[in-house]
């Protein structure tokens, strides 16, 4: 069995829950993001940023941004413990999968970092 | 539990059922969506930027590639968000059933292909 030292919170139920509760954030601030562009089609620079700069705004784009990060990581666990296995990779099974979680683990805290930098940045 | 049960690894005898797929296309179109993330934060933050940048973003989103791109990326999009649907009502307890897991899955084909049909033609 592989271990679940690198699962999130090292408990089946909080992970599932928790992928639960972001995708929740997830789906209603893509549905917002679809809206803002189906009231205007034609949105120019000034709406844009309109949009970004308020307070409220940027409290829900960063706790969108936090979600997904959080989402990607669970849902890479998952993928990751699914398939890189000692089935298919042998004695080298562990080493690999390390190896493929801490690149996806590097990748979201890019994410994060730049994403706050971006939302809360400027 | 014996680790050393026979295990079929001839994957061409194994019959995948409709919520195979969809299930299976839920996970590969997480991991693209997670690999296009950055590619749509990139976006945004040249957005943002400046007026330079947002019109730059525009003229971008004209370019044939990253039309296509940004389509394939809303695809993923569109249908990790339909199967992630029908994976929260399945927790309901809704359509747990042999039968309701078929009708659900052909449920997330159908939605998510007029949901990217629609993107496509907005994109476009």
């Amino acid at each position: 069995m592989v271990g679940s030292a690198m699962n999130l919170l090292r408990s089946g139920l909080s992970s599932w829950l928790i992928q639960r509760l972001s995708a929740l954030v997830l789906g209603i601030y893509t549905l917002c993001i679809f809206g803002i562009f189906i009231v205007h089609p034609e949105i120019d620079y000034g709406t844009w940023k309109a949009v970004f700069d308020n307070n409220l705004m940027r409290v829900f784009s960063v706790v969108t941004l936090v979600a997904a990060c959080v989402h990607g990581w669970i849902g890479l666990w998952t993928v990751f413990t699914d398939y890189l296995t000692p089935r298919l990779f042998a004695a080298r099974a562990t080493a690999i999968r390390k190896a493929f979680q801490t690149g996806g683990a590097f990748l979201i805290a890019v994410y994060l970092f730049w994403g706050i930098q971006i939302l809360w940045g400027s | 539990m014996k680790d050393n049960r026979p295990v079929n690894l001839d994957i061409s005898t194994i019959k995948f059922p409709l919520a195979a797929i969809t299930s299976i296309t839920h996970r590969i179109t997480g991991v693209i969506l997670l690999i296009g993330f950055g590619f749509l934060l990139y976006l945004l933050q040249l957005s943002l930027e400046s007026e330079s940048g947002f019109v730059l973003v525009q003229e971008l989103l004209s370019g044939l590639i990253v039309k296509l791109l940004t389509w394939a990326v809303i695809a993923c999009l569109i249908y990790h968000f339909i199967a992630g649907c029908k994976h929260l009502l399945m927790d309901l307890g809704i359509g747990e059933t042999n039968e309701g897991a078929q009708i659900g899955s052909g449920l997330v084909v159908v939605f998510s292909a007029v949901g990217i049909l629609i993107a496509g033609v907005w994109i476009w």
